[in-house]
């Protein structure tokens, strides 16, 4: 019944066998970017062990409530992208366009509050090598906690916009029907995709932001 | 993922308020000083539970075949052994304060580095390099 699917390449038996290769292939591309992300993640952790006071100092520089909310609002693009996957499975159209809209405006929101954040630190002169200038410490170890916390939250913030328009794709095709319950292989590839880069800002979220607030 | 094996939408939303419990939790835990060490294994701990939540019910893991399993359970086993064998290291450079053989000449050529602000665990010429960055 399946052989006739337009969706399925001829060197696959099944549709379900297909899915499955893509699954594998999927979670080998994640595991690159786990080491990825790894290797920003263990670089500042050696060096937040070695200027704790400065990173607490710098860490508290971030606004708490903002990273929170931001938080809140990629596990809800999470669950969004979670239904229109299931969606999919269930083969309902209109369905996975809303629910696929949905996710590209949460995660527009969330852009949009972190470029708030990042405006908010060129006006406090806290960009290293855009009129650095930090009191509580000695300036050149902040700098290195604000270098970590652009790269990693930029980097992380490309992925968003790499997903939003993998999402913007989906949904043109969504929308032109090119999804059934039995080939949906492109949209669960998208949903891993766009909840990993949501597992990277779970940690993200309390190692910059939230790790110094005691020590002060 | 079976095409069977669809998850419910109950499940997706029981997940999700999970997520939202412990990300208020986390940014409570934050404010409170439990001492340094534990502050940061509360952190930590919190953001593993979350980050399990996700894998295992929004990418499908927990009802994914074996293989899928090797997959996931591979990235994060190299991940364990970049932290371990970068943390050995750096970690226990200055047990019992004694200098590096090799920073000990370095120091007496930064006299301004102070034992408040040596840095632990950093050999001391990369010290060096990022106090000079901040004096200028």
């Amino acid at each position: 019944m399946s052989k006739s699917h337009p969706g399925l390449l001829h060197h696959f038996d099944d549709p379900e066998q297909q899915l499955d290769a893509s699954q594998s292939g999927m979670w080998i591309f994640l595991a690159t970017e786990v080491m990825f992300f790894g290797g920003m993640f263990i670089s500042y952790t050696v060096y937040r062990e070695a200027y704790i006071d400065v990173f607490a100092h710098a860490s508290n520089h971030l606004n708490v409530w903002l990273g929170g909310i931001n938080t809140a609002v990629l596990i809800c693009s999470s669950l969004s992208m979670a239904l229109a996957v299931h969606s999919a499975q269930s083969g309902h159209r209109r369905q996975i366009v809303f629910f696929l809209l949905l996710t590209m405006l949460l995660g527009t929101v969330f852009l949009g509050i972190k470029f708030t954040e990042y405006y908010h630190k060129y006006e406090e002169h806290l960009i290293p090598g855009f009129d650095f200038a930090f009191k509580e410490g000695n300036p050149g170890h902040a700098a290195i906690f604000f270098s970590f916390y652009f790269a990693m939250t930029g980097v992380h913030a490309l992925h968003m916009v790499i997903g939003l328009g993998l999402l913007a794709y989906l949904a043109v095709k969504a929308a032109r029907d090119r999804f059934s319950p039995l080939y949906y292989t492109p949209v669960e590839m998208v949903g891993l995709y766009w909840h990993f880069v949501d597992i990277v800002w779970i940690f993200l979220f309390p190692l910059l932001y939230l790790v110094g607030r005691h020590l002060l | 993922m079976n095409s069977d094996a669809i998850i419910s939408v109950r499940t997706y939303v029981l997940v999700f308020i999970g997520l939202i419990v412990l990300t208020i939790t986390t940014t409570a835990v934050a404010f409170i000083d439990l001492g340094a060490q534990w502050n940061t294994a509360a952190a930590l701990a919190i953001a593993v539970i979350k980050a399990l939540l996700v894998i295992l019910f929004f990418m499908h893991v927990l009802y994914s075949r074996p293989l899928t399993w090797v997959f996931v359970s591979a990235g994060f086993f190299w991940l364990l052994i970049l932290f371990t064998l970068t943390l050995a290291d750096y970690f226990t450079r200055n047990i019992g304060g004694a200098p590096l053989p090799s920073a000990a000449p370095a120091a007496q050529a930064a006299p301004r580095q102070t034992s408040e602000t040596a840095p632990r665990g950093l050999t001391t010429s990369e010290s060096r390099a990022t106090q000079r960055t901040g004096t200028d």
